[in-house]
C-alpha cells in the first residue's frame, strides 16, 4: 500500500514489492485450468454468466448512431427469440455516442460505458484525459474504461501512471473507473503484475487487460497475473477490485476458460458481473449459438443469429 | 452503483465429466506374459487387483512363483541370445518405434486402465504418463542403432537379461523408464509391476505381440514381493533394476551381493521445495501444490518437504491454504479430479499413522476442506505448519498428500536443512535471482534440482538419486548405461 | 666404526598428518630379501573413524576447488613422486619387484597421475549434457563427487594399485580413505609423505595400513562413507562388505583380481563410477 502523497520514491517501493511472475509456470497454471470439462449445466449457468458479464462493444472510427442502437438492442435482447436470457452488463461506445447508448437502453439496467483519455494511445496531456473525462460521464456514461500511459510507464515514470489514474477516478465521480493496461504492449508479465498494483493503488475499481486496438489482446497468462494481483490486493487491504479481460475473445469456449480461470483464482465472491467483464464484440453470438446447441443438440448455424 | 465491498457472486461449480471406461476391456483373469503368450501360473495361485476408488475388484491376476520365473529367464535369455542380441540395432529400433506408436494410438485406453487399477486421477494419466511413456519408447528407439556414438571409445554391448521391479505410483511409466533404454540396448528383460497395479503392463504385453515383437524378449511376470524375489535371486539374470522403496532397495543389494548382477536403485526420497523471498510467490504456490499433491504425493520424488524462508512464512501459508480449498478431491476417472484415489489400504494406513505422529507430537496442521467418498481409500491434501528436523513427518517418506512446512532463514540454512536426511533424490528452488539459483544448485545433494518449477520429466533428462535414493540414472545418454557393458559397469 | 642409523617407524597419514594408531599396534614388514624389517602402524577402527571425520570435513572444500586446481595438484604429486623415484624404486625393490618390474611400476604410476590430472576439467564435458526436453526449460545434467570414498586395497600392486584407484576417486573432488593391507606397504606410505607436500589439502586422501579383512568391514559398515572400492579382496570378504554397504546405500564397485598395467585400469569411466548425475531444470520465459 502506498503512503500518501505518492512520491517517485514510494511508487519505485510499491513496484519493488510485485513479487515477480515466472512466465513458463504462469502459462502452464492457465493450461491446466484451460483442461476443466465443463459440461451440462454448468456450462449452461457459465454461457448465461458470460452474457451477463458482457461489455458489448463497438469502438470504430465508422461507428454511428444507428450502429450503436442497433447494438443496445442487442445488448437489451441478445436472442429475440427468448426472453429467459440475461441482458449483457453495458456497451461500451466512443464518448460520442454516449448520448445516443444512454437514450436506447432507458431503464434496462445494462449500463453505459465509454472508453476515454484519449482512447487507445492516451498520448495527449493529463489536462485533455480529464476533460475527456468528464465529459463522458456528463454525457451519462455509468463506466469510464481509461487507458495508462504505457509510455510512462515503460519509461520507469511510475508516479505520472498513477498520478493519472488518481486524477481521472476523481473526475469520474460516482461512475466506475476501469484501467486499461494494455497489456500486449507491457512485454512482460513481471510489468502486467506492477501496472496493476499501479492501477488498484490508484483507486481503479476494474483493471483490464486490453483497448482490444493492441495484438496480443486479452489472453489467459495475463488474466491469470491480474487475478492473482486482485487477489493480493484484496490480502492485504480487504477491498475488492474487478477485472475485465477484452480484445480477442472471441468464442464461448474461451470465454469459459476465463470463467474457471476467475472461479479457481478468486473464488465465488467474484462470480458476478459486479467484479468481471468481458470486453468483446463477437463473443455474444458464439455464446448463443453454444446455448443453442446444448438445449438442441444440434450445432447451429450463425444464419439463425442476428447480428446487432 | 454497485456497493465496493459486498460480496456477492455465483457459486458455480462443475457438473461431473466423467471418462466412459467402456473402451477398456479387463479380463476377469489373466496369466502370466511369457515367451510371447499368456500362461497360467506353473501352481495355479492367483490374486485380486482392486480399484482404489471404489474398492471393486477389477480381475484376478497369477502370481508367479520361482518356476515361472525361470520359464520366463529362460524365454528371456533364449530370446537374448538368439533373436534380439543377433538383431542389427536398426531393426530393434524399428521395433521400439512401433511400440511408441502404438501406444500413441492406445493411449486413452492405457490411460483410462492406468486409473482404474491405481486410482490417480485421468487428467494425470491422459495428459502426464501415458504421453511420457510414448515419448520415452520414442525416445530410446532412436538410441537403438546409435548406441556407438553415446560414449566415446566404448564398443557398448548388451548386459543379457534384465530382471526388472517397479512400484505402483507410475505404472507404466515406470515400465517405460525400465523397458525402453533395456531393449534399445539389446537386451531382453523380465518384468514384474507392482502387486495392486498390474493390469496396464498386462496391456503393454498384449501390446508387444500386436507389434509383432519377438517371443521372450518382453516377459510380464506379476506377483507380490515372492515374485520379486524369485528374479532378485534367478542365477540366470545378468541385471536387477528395481524402482521401489529404499528397504526393499537394500534387501535387494544384500541379496545380490557377489553375485556379479549388475544394479539400479531407484528408491525413496523427502525432497525439499525451498521458497525464498523474492520468489515469484503465486506460481511458487503452484509449484508447492502439485509437487506434493501431484498422484496423490505417491511420488518418490515429491516435494514433500516445504521449507519456507521465514519473512514469507505467514503469506506463503495462506496462499496455500487458499489455494488447498480449491483441489477436487474425488472420482479419478472425473476430468476435473485434481487428486484422486490412494493407491490401497496398505498405503492409506501407512500415510494415517505419519500424520498421527504429527500430530501426536503437536504441529499444527490444516487440510483441504473437500468431501471424501465414502467407498475407497482417500486421503485429504494436509499441510503442516511448523514442522521441526526431528519430527518424523519431516524425516520419513509419507509418500502421500501431505506436505511437512520448515522455515529458514539464509541460504546457507536452507542448504543445511534441505540436505539434512539419508535421501537424496529431488531438489526444489523458487526464487528470483539468478546466480543464488545455481549457488544453491550446486549444494543441494539431489540428483534432480528443479528450480522454479517442480515435478517435471522428459526422457532426454536423466533422473536418478543420491544417498539412499538410490544409484543409477533413467532417462537421457545417461539411461543407457545401467543396460551396456561397458568400463563403468 | 659404522654410524647406527635412524630408523623410522611408518605411521598412519590421517586428515593430513603423521599419527601412530591410537590402539599401539605396530606390524612389522619384512624386506623381500630379508635384509631388514620395518615397522608399520596397524590401523584400527578408531584410526577408520578419525580419518573419515577428516576426510568428510575436507570433501566440500575440495569439489569447490576448480577443476583447473585439482587438476594442478594431481600432477604436482606427479612431480614429486617423478623427482623421488628413487626413494619409490627403492621401497618397491624391498617388496620384491625386480629392477625393471620396479621401474615400469613407477613410470605407470607417474604417467597415470598426469593422465587424471589432465581430466580433472574435463570430465564433466565428457559425461554432461546439456538435455533437449520438449518444453520450454533449460536442462542439464552434469556429474558431481559422490562424496566420500572408502578403498580397501588387499594386496594390489604395491603403487600402480593406489594410485590407479586413488586418482580417479579424487580428480572429481571426492575424499579418499584408503585401506592399504597386504605385506608390500612400503611404497604406499611413501607416497604420504609426497601427498603430505603436493598441496592436497588436509583429509582429501587419508591412507591406513593394516589388515584389509579387519579394516574392510569398518569402512563397509559406516554410515558416512558415499562409496566404496573393493580392489583385490576375496570374494567371499568382497560380498560380504557389499552386504554391509546396503545399510546406507553405498555406491560399491569390486574388482576382484585388479591388472593395473592393464589399459582398461586406466579410464574416465573409472572417475564415473565415483560421480553422481545431478539434473537440473529451469524455466525459459521472460
Amino acid at each position: 500500500m502506498l503512503t500518501q502523497p505518492a512520491t517517485t520514491q514510494s511508487l519505485r517501493t510499491l513496484v519493488r514489492s510485485v513479487p515477480t511472475v515466472d512466465e513458463v509456470a504462469a502459462k502452464e497454471r492457465v493450461a491446466a485450468l484451460g483442461k476443466r470439462s465443463i459440461k451440462k449445466e454448468s456450462k449452461l449457468s457459465a454461457l448465461r454468466m458470460v452474457i451477463s458479464m458482457m461489455d458489448l462493444t463497438t469502438l470504430e472510427g465508422k461507428d454511428t448512431p444507428g450502429k450503436v442502437r442497433q447494438l443496445c438492442s442487442k445488448g437489451m435482447r441478445p436472442d429475440p427469440t427468448r426472453q429467459d436470457l440475461p441482458t449483457v452488463a453495458a456497451i461500451c461506445v466512443y464518448p460520442a455516442h454516449i448520448a445516443t447508448a444512454r437514450a436506447a437502453l432507458g431503464d434496462s439496467g445494462v449500463k453505459v460505458a465509454s472508453v476515454a483519455t484519449y482512447f487507445p494511445s492516451g498520448q495527449v496531456s493529463l489536462e485533455v484525459k480529464v476533460d475527456d473525462v468528464r465529459e463522458a460521464v456528463k454525457a451519462g456514461a455509468d463506466e469510464i474504461d481509461m487507458v495508462i500511459d504505457r509510455g510512462a510507464f515503460l519509461a520507469g515514470d511510475y508516479l505520472k501512471v498513477f498520478e493519472e489514474i488518481l486524477a481521472v477516478r476523481a473526475a469520474c465521480g460516482d461512475a466506475h473507473l476501469k484501467v486499461i493496461l494494455e497489456t500486449g504492449e507491457l512485454g512482460t508479465l513481471d510489468n502486467v503484475r506492477r501496472a496493476s498494483a499501479i492501477a488498484m493503488a490508484g483507486g481503479a475499481h476494474f483493471i483490464k487487460t486490453s483497448t482490444g486496438k493492441v495484438s496480443p489482446a486479452a489472453t489467459l497468462p495475463v488474466t491469470l497475473v491480474m487475478l492473482e494481483a486482485i487477489r493480493e490486493h484484496h490480502a492485504a487491504t480487504g477491498e475488492m477490485i474487478g477485472m475485465k479481460p477484452a480484445g480477442g475473445i472471441r468464442t464461448a469456449k474461451d470465454s469459459i476458460k476465463y470463467l474457471v480461470l476467475l472461479s479457481e483464482t478468486l473464488g465465488s465472491a467474484w462470480m458476478s458481473n459486479e467484479w468481471f467483464r468481458f470486453g468483446a464484440s463477437s463473443l455474444l453470438n458464439d455464446v448463443l449459438m453454444q446455448i443453442r446447441w446444448l438445449e438442441t443438440g444440434r450445432y447451429q448455424s450463425p444464419d439463425y443469429f442476428t447480428k446487432d | 452503483m454497485t456497493d465496493h465491498t459486498i460480496e456477492k457472486g455465483i457459486e458455480w461449480e462443475y457438473a461431473p465429466s466423467v471418462q466412459g471406461a467402456e473402451m477398456v476391456s479387463i479380463a476377469s483373469t489373466y496369466g502370466l506374459f511369457i515367451d510371447g503368450a499368456f500362461v497360467d501360473p506353473t501352481d495355479g495361485e492367483m490374486f485380486p487387483t482392486i480399484n482404489p476408488a471404489t474398492e471393486e475388484q477389477l480381475s484376478s491376476v497369477a502370481a508367479a512363483g520361482v518356476a515361472d520365473i525361470d520359464l520366463a529367464v529362460k524365454a528371456a535369455r533364449s530370446a537374448f541370445e538368439n533373436v534380439w542380441g543377433p538383431m542389427k540395432p536398426a531393426e530393434r529400433a524399428k521395433y521400439l518405434y512401433r511400440i511408441a506408436r502404438l501406444l500413441q494410438e492406445r493411449a486413452r485406453e492405457f490411460a483410462i486402465l492406468e486409473t482404474l487399477d491405481g486410482g490417480k486421477p485421468i487428467k494425470e494419466s491422459r495428459d502426464i504418463d501415458i504421453p511420457l511413456v510414448a515419448a520415452y519408447f520414442f525416445y530410446y528407439a532412436g538410441w537403438a542403432d546409435k548406441l556407438d556414438y553415446a560414449f566415446p571409445g566404448i564398443d557398448p554391448k548388451p548386459i543379457g537379461v534384465a530382471g526388472q521391479i517397479i512400484p505402483w505410483n507410475f505404472p507404466m511409466l515406470m515400465l517405460a523408464w525400465k523397458i525402453a533404454p533395456a531393449l534399445a540396448a539389446g537386451n531382453t528383460v523380465v518384468l514384474k509391476p507392482a502387486e495392486t497395479t498390474p493390469l496396464t503392463a498386462l496391456l503393454f504385453a498384449q501390446l508387444c505381440a500386436e507389434a509383432g515383437l519377438p517371443d521372450g524378449v518382453v516377459n510380464i511376470v506379476t506377483g507380490d514381493g515372492r515374485t520379486g524375489a524369485a528374479i532378485v535371486e534367478h542365477p540366470d539374470i545378468d541385471k536387477i533394476a528395481f524402482t521401489g522403496s529404499t528397504g526393499v532397495g537394500k534387501a535387494i543389494r544384500r541379496a545380490i551381493a557377489g553375485t556379479g548382477k549388475k544394479l539400479t536403485l531407484e528408491l525413496g526420497g523427502k525432497g525439499a521445495h525451498i521458497v525464498f523471498d523474492d520468489a515469484p510467490l503465486d506460481q511458487a504456490v503452484e509449484g508447492v501444490i502439485n509437487g506434493i499433491f501431484f498422484n496423490q504425493g505417491h511420488v518418490c520424488c515429491a516435494g514433500s518437504r516445504l521449507l519456507v524462508q521465514e519473512s514469507i512464512r505467514d503469506q506463503l501459508l495462506d496462499k496455500l491454504r487458499s489455494r488447498l480449498d480449491t483441489l477436487r478431491v474425488g472420482n479419478p476417472l472425473d476430468k476435473n479430479t485434481d487428486v484422486g484415489a490412494i493407491n490401497s489400504a496398505a498405503q492409506l494406513q501407512r500415510i494415517e499413522a505419519l500424520v498421527a505422529s504429527g500430530r501426536d507430537a503437536g504441529v499444527e496442521m490444516f487440510q483441504s476442506s473437500c468431501d471424501l467418498p465414502t467407498k475407497g481409500f482417500w486421503y485429504a491434501p494436509t499441510v503442516f505448519t511448523d514442522v521441526s528436523q526431528s519430527h518424523r513427518i519431516a524425516q520419513e517418506e509419507i509418500f502421500g498428500p501431505v506436505l511437512a512446512t520448515m522455515t529458514f532463514r539464509t541460504p546457507d540454512e536452507a542448504i543445511e536443512k534441505a540436505n539434512n536426511t539419508p535421501y537424496g533424490l529431488s531438489a526444489g528452488v523458487w526464487t528470483t535471482k539468478g546466480s543464488r539459483i545455481l549457488w544453491m544448485a550446486d549444494r543441494l545433494r539431489a540428483g534432480v534440482v528443479w528450480a522454479n518449477t517442480f515435478n517435471k520429466f522428459d526422457p532426454t533428462s536423466p533422473f536418478g538419486g543420491y544417498k539412499e535414493s538410490g544409484f543409477g540414472r533413467e532417462g537421457g545418454r545417461h539411461g543407457l548405461l545401467p543396460y551396456l557393458e561397458g568400463p563403468w559397469s | 666404526m659404522s654410524r647406527i642409523d635412524v630408523r623410522k617407524t611408518a605411521k598412519l597419514y590421517i586428515n593430513g598428518a603423521f599419527v601412530r594408531s591410537e590402539s599401539g599396534r605396530v606390524y612389522s614388514v619384512e624386506h623381500a630379501d630379508g635384509s631388514a624389517v620395518v615397522r608399520v602402524s596397524q590401523g584400527s577402527r578408531k584410526d577408520l573413524r578419525d580419518a573419515v571425520r577428516g576426510s568428510r570435513s575436507a570433501q566440500t572444500g575440495w569439489a569447490e576447488r576448480t577443476g583447473y586446481n585439482r587438476g594442478q595438484i594431481l600432477y604436482r604429486i606427479a612431480e614429486i613422486m617423478e623427482e623421488r623415484r628413487d626413494t619409490f624404486v627403492d621401497r618397491l625393490l624391498t617388496g620384491g619387484m625386480s629392477d625393471d618390474a620396479a621401474e615400469a611400476e613407477l613410470d605407470a604410476s607417474v604417467d597415470r597421475l598426469v593422465w587424471y590430472a589432465g581430466w580433472a576439467d574435463k570430465f564433466a564435458q565428457v559425461f554432461g549434457n546439456l538435455n533437449p526436453v520438449a518444453g520450454p526449460f533449460f536442462n542439464i545434467s552434469a556429474p558431481e563427487p559422490t562424496g566420500l570414498v572408502g578403498v580397501v586395497l588387499a594386496d594390489a600392486s604395491p603403487l600402480l594399485g593406489i594410485v590407479s584407484r586413488v586418482a580417479p576417486i579424487i580428480v572429481s573432488g571426492n575424499t579418499a580413505v584408503v585401506v592399504v593391507g597386504g605385506p608390500r606397504p612400503l611404497a604406499s606410505i611413501a607416497l604420504t609423505e609426497v601427498l603430505a607436500t603436493a598441496d592436497v589439502p588436509a583429509g582429501v586422501v587419508n591412507i591406513i595400513t593394516g589388515d584389509a579383512q579387519e579394516l574392510g568391514p569398518v569402512l563397509a559398515n559406516h554410515m558416512d562413507v558415499n562409496a566404496l572400492d573393493i580392489v583385490g579382496v576375496e570374494p567371499t570378504l568382497a560380498a560380504a562388505m557389499t552386504r554391509d554397504a546396503a545399510e546406507n546405500v553405498k555406491r560399491v564397485t569390486v574388482e576382484a583380481e585388479p591388472q593395473f598395467m592393464d589399459e582398461a585400469a586406466q579410464s574416465p569411466y573409472i572417475i564415473a563410477k565415483f560421480v553422481e548425475t545431478k539434473t537440473v531444470w529451469h524455466p525459459k520465459g521472460v
